[in-house]
């Protein structure tokens, strides 16, 4: 699997690490909404197909990318620094949703 | 010259004669044969014994697809078992023997098993091994030792116990086209490509690129088909943007068009070239790939058809004219196929005699009749063989009529004299790495054999890989895969390359198996017959992967290349179902066995890095015990001669409350924190604020996980308006880098922050005790150390002997203490005038073991008790948690359970019976040594405390902090100790830490 870093590059899987479920939608954190942060802190998706991820290029730049990566032929669907404003193209889960 | 030898023809060099043993005997070939061409030049007809029936086996092909003549080759006390002999090149000194046999390959005990094949059938182990349900032998150590007997009569090559001293490599590539296979269609394939200036990589398993070009006799536009091919070879050898790979096995295709392939640098040679490995692995990341691997030719299933002198058609026609090697004088041909005919021919012309031809076809094409006729062969349509003559070498063979509605037709067989039998049941071809990539097989009626479907992705197919079984047909193919692969655009050649002689008709007759009396194999490496399929079946074990896993069909290390197709075909036709209805398994990685070796490459032995403190060297030549913390090595104690572990940091310890210790304290993590919102992200990370952390201060921190547990503790220095020195624990500090910085890149992208590992950049040494303050005052110079100067928790700078140092007055171990910080080039140094100045003083260097204990006394919180499970509260660190601002776990950290009553609290335990503690011991309310339960928690740490001069431990108990006072036991049945302890504050020593204060 190469994931193309867009700092550094396309590079292998080894160099980077999971760093979970890119679904995830972090409630204020003034937040007292025990729903929401459940959902944010355990709930995770496990579709078969397009899934969001974040991966950490630890063994390069270590910059967090929102990879879409599907599950069932580990094509990397496209790449983009997860720093970045916007939703990934889909299925971003709507926070106390049922897996 | 040898009995088999041809006088000319094929690719050995005649004039250089190379020496080899098998089995002890001293033989001799020549440049080129492999170890089965060479022992069949020889006129060895047994090359081993079977794995269940230890029947004699032969030599059935030319190539990797081979099931009997497995052999094990000896490098020195380094045995390589199970390797084909077809695939072993010969070299002088080669030194091969046989495998499966004793006490020799022709006299072999086991053959008896023969007699017992009834009992030997498919699901022997699962029936036999259960052993006796009822009756005396149940459950029995009898049963045991005859498993250990059984299973060691079964069974191929041994392995060895002797370390390989051969060399591996690995390697990574890239290209835009990788082809897989060199033959017709592949080279054709590969040239199209390069043409077009794409990098190219040409991957051949065999020693020779060419593949059918070589031995199919044909020519191609006038030209002998090898010289067609080494052409070819030659103009690509030129190419800069291709590279040739030959001896190289690409054995697995895995996600994104990366391929996995071994290359056999030295097996042939009798010393490996300066510098060579023996085999290097190939890691190829390749734009798309042409798949042009070929077929294999398909046993046809018949008693007897084991017996040494029967072959595959083809393999004949390519030990003939490949290695100039007849593997018979008298030969008979069986075939449901075209195919076989060009390989009687081909034997025919280069010496041998044709006596029959048999085929199960009752019409057959005149093309065919013409080829028959040639040959001079009697020719048998409509027959088929039942059965095969001779002992350990085939004599004859017996034939009957045939029809595919009624079979053969016994009672009128003859016999005919033959020393080899070549048969042809059609082609399957070679889908193994397409099947890896996903694709799925399409059952192809015509051809009988299972073929790729469309094109993948990544991938393009070429020649008989596709069922194009035509050389003309299979270049055409390659250039169009090629310029595919590539990313050309497809033009129109119009016509076909001149190929003479023109293709038979590839489509086989619908026949896999004549049933008459007798073994038939299907499986010839796990001696797996017809009957054995037909029994699972009729035991309902009737889907394909049921039956490969009952019967072992296609489980040897030859994976089912020829038997996977009749092993099915015959489940089929008992299932009464069309072949592919009954489905295919799908081919998995390694194509062929892979050498654990060419794996590992360079990486063996203790992978581990070693990280080790500027101090290391000192720590060692003071006598120090080095204990591994994570990668770190620490000191654990600094032992005196004769000193127990105990006597050892119990008198560190001591003398550190009593004067002055020294710790390294290196390994901690360090994070420099930087950035206008330096401080803002800090309050959001940590749980307590550091936003009013004046300069030249340090706070102790602490973080939380988004589920509201505690995560990491320590203390961060600010150092300027805009720059902190975070501290981590040793073991967290790569978490939690990555933990803050997940939070600046993903959640807070916006804050200004820049985050620095700086563990190894700082060497930190940590001096306490009574005497620190003078000790340091004794040493620093460019700052006071005093009480104004450095009040607790302050930070000033100085020097240490002329190295620039960063002090901070902080106590882990509840002493007055100081943090002494200096670049890590330094680090010895100033530890050593540390050192010097705490002489006069009775300072020691004290290890992890002390520092454990003074930190126990303290009740300060590490891993032990930060396991992921408690809460601040849990830790009596609910001070820490800001009600002022929000943080990571803020939001979590007040949920039902995690503030319910009966969670394990932090508390001290002091033993009442004089005797040690240890870590994982239950704390009980009553000692049942019989039945232990009702464990209240259990013990973190445990030492002797020379402050109280007792064995104390910190526990984590259910409503620990209630139950101060009172009394409890410790239930450690696995190390059989219970006593009493008493539940205490975990504040053992100087509560007011008035000691720090100063």
């Amino acid at each position: 699997m190469l994931i193309t870093c867009p700092y550094c590059g396309p590079r292998d899987v080894s160099e980077f690490a999971y760093q979970g479920d890119g679904n995830r939608n972090r409630p204020d954190p003034a937040s007292t909404d025990l729903v929401a942060w459940n959902a944010y802190v355990y709930d995770r998706l496990n579709p078969a197909g397009a899934h969001n991820e974040i991966w950490q290029h630890a063994g390069g730049c270590r910059a967090h990318l929102a990879v879409v990566r599907d599950t069932l032929t580990h094509e990397i669907l496209s790449v983009r620094f997860a720093r970045e404003k916007g939703a990934p193209a889909h299925g971003r889960r709507k926070s106390g949703a049922k897996a | 010259m040898s009995p088999r030898r041809t006088p000319s023809g094929g690719r050995i060099d005649r004039l250089r004669t190379i020496r080899f043993t098998f089995d002890g005997t001293a033989y001799t070939g020549h440049q080129g044969d492999t170890l089965a061409s060479a022992l069949l030049a020889n006129g060895v007809s047994l090359f081993g014994r079977s794995f269940k029936y230890h029947r004699p086996r032969g030599v059935l092909t030319a190539g990797v697809d081979e099931p009997n003549a497995l052999v094990t080759v000896l490098r020195g006390d380094v045995r390589e078992p199970n390797i084909p002999a077809t695939m072993v090149e010969i070299h002088d000194g080669l030194v091969a023997v046989s495998q499966n046999r004793f006490p020799s390959l022709a006299y072999d005990v086991s053959a008896v098993n023969q007699l017992g094949g009834k009992i030997l059938s498919a699901g022997f182990y699962y029936k036999t091994f259960m052993g006796p349900v009822i009756g005396p032998l149940k459950g029995t150590r009898f049963w045991m030792l005859c498993e250990k007997i059984i299973r060691r009569a079964a069974g191929l090559g041994r392995a060895g116990h002797a370390p390989d001293p051969s060399r591996y490599e690995r390697m990574n590539s890239f290209c835009d086209v990788l082809v897989v296979g060199s033959g017709p269609a592949g080279l054709s394939a590969a040239r199209e490509a390069a043409a077009s200036g794409a990098r190219v990589i040409l991957a051949e398993l065999d020693p020779q690129f060419g593949g059918s070009a070589n031995w199919s006799g044909e020519t191609i536009d006038g030209e002998p088909a090898a010289a067609w091919a080494s052409d070819i070879v030659g103009e690509l050898r030129d190419q800069k943007n291709v590279r040739l790979l030959k001896r190289t096995t690409v054995w697995g295709y895995y996600d994104g068009n990366t391929l996995a392939a071994v290359e056999r640098v030295s097996d042939h040679k009798a010393s490996p070239a300066k510098g060579a490995p023996r085999h290097r692995h190939w890691t190829i990341r390749a734009g798309r790939v042409v798949l042009a691997t070929g077929a294999f030719e398909r046993p046809l299933v018949f008693p007897g058809n084991d017996r040494p002198g029967v072959t595959m058609a083809s393999a004949a026609q390519r030990y003939a004219n490949e290695f100039g090697v007849l593997p018979g004088d008298r030969i008979a041909v069986f075939t449901n196929n075209d195919s076989a005919y060009r390989s009687a021919a081909a034997l025919n012309d280069t010496g041998a005699t044709v006596a029959a031809i048999v085929d199960v076809r009752p019409e057959i094409s005149e093309e065919c009749r013409a080829l028959a006729h040639r040959c001079g062969a009697e020719l048998l349509v409509g027959h088929a063989v039942i059965g095969t003559e001779g002992g350990k070498k085939l004599t004859g063979i017996k034939l009957a009529p045939f029809t595919v509605a009624t079979g053969p037709l016994p009672s009128a067989a003859r016999s005919i004299e033959a020393d080899c039998l070549l048969m042809s049941g059609g082609w399957s071809p070679t889908i193994h790495l397409a099947s890896q990539a996903g694709a799925r097989p399409v059952w192809g009626d015509d051809l009988q054999a299972f073929l790729p479907p469309e094109a993948g992705k990544g991938w393009v197919g070429a020649g008989a890989f596709n069922g194009t079984f035509s050389t003309a047909e299979a270049i055409a193919e390659g250039f169009a895969a090629g310029r595919i692969a590539a990313g050309l655009p497809p033009i129109e050649t119009g016509t076909l390359p001149d190929v003479e002689p023109a293709a038979l008709d590839p489509h086989p007759a619908p026949v896999f198996e004549i049933r008459a009396k007798g073994k038939s194999f299907v499986d010839f490496q796990h001696d797996v017959t017809s009957d054995d399929v037909r029994l699972a079946h009729l035991e309902g074990f009737v889907s394909v992967e049921h039956l490969k896993r009952y019967t072992t069909l296609g489980m040897a290390t030859d994976q089912g290349k020829g038997s996977n197709v009749p092993g099915l075909a015959i489940m089929a036709e008992a299932l009464g179902k069309p072949i592919p209805e009954v489905g295919t398994t799908r081919f998995r990685p390694p194509y062929t066995p892979v050498s654990v070796g060419a794996l590992a490459a360079e990486r063996f032995g203790d992978l581990k890095p070693e990280r080790l403190t500027p101090m290391h060297d000192w720590h060692l030549d003071n006598d120090a015990t080095m204990y591994s913390a994570g990668l770190w090595f620490r000191p654990m104690i600094y032992g005196g001669p004769g000193e127990t572990i105990e006597q050892a940091y119990v008198r560190e310890a001591q003398a550190t409350r009593e004067t002055a210790g020294i710790v390294d304290v290196s390994t901690l993590g360090k994070i420099a924190v930087q950035g206008p919102d330096a401080a803002e992200f800090l309050d959001r990370v940590y749980s307590n604020v550091f936003s009013t952390l004046p300069v030249g201060k340090a706070r102790y921190g602490l973080m939380l996980r988004e589920d509201g547990l505690v995560f990491d503790d320590g203390t961060t220095w600010r150092l300027g308006d805009n720059d902190f020195l975070m501290t981590t624990t040793t073991a967290n500090a790569g978490k939690v880098m990555q933990h803050l910085e997940y939070f600046l890149d993903v959640v807070w992208p916006d804050l200004k922050v820049h985050l620095t590992s700086v563990t190894d950049q700082w060497a930190g040494a940590a001096i306490g005790g009574p005497k620190a303050r003078e000790i340091l005052a004794a040493c620093v110079t460019g700052t006071r150390v005093d009480n104004e100067a450095l009040p607790f928790m302050g930070i000033v700078h100085g020097e240490i002997s002329g190295a620039p140092v960063m002090i901070c007055r902080l106590s882990f171990s509840g002493e007055m203490a100081f943090e002494v910080y200096s670049g890590a080039g330094h680090g010895t140094h100033v530890w050593e005038a540390l050192i010097e100045a705490g002489k006069p003083f009775g300072m020691v260097p004290y290890g992890l073991e002390a520092l454990g204990t003074m930190r126990i006394e303290k009740g300060h919180v590490t891993g032990a008790e930060i396991d992921g499970r408690t809460s601040a509260r849990d830790l009596h660190l609910g001070w820490m948690l800001s009600k002022k601002k929000p943080f990571i776990g803020s939001a979590m950290m007040d949920r039902e359970g995690l503030v319910a009553s009966g969670r394990l609290e932090l508390v001290g335990l002091v033993s009442l019976d004089n005797r040690p503690l240890s870590g994982g011991a239950h704390i009980v309310e009553e000692v049942d040594t019989d039945n232990p339960h009702g464990s209240l928690g259990h013990i973190t740490a445990a030492c002797f405390s020379p402050a109280l001069e007792k064995y104390i431990a910190l526990a984590l108990v259910a409503d620990g902090k209630s139950r101060h006072g009172t009394r409890a036991h410790v239930s450690d049945p696995l190390r059989d100790r219970f006593g009493p302890v008493e539940i205490v504050s975990h504040h053992f020593f100087d509560p007011e830490g008035k000691r720090m204060h100063g």
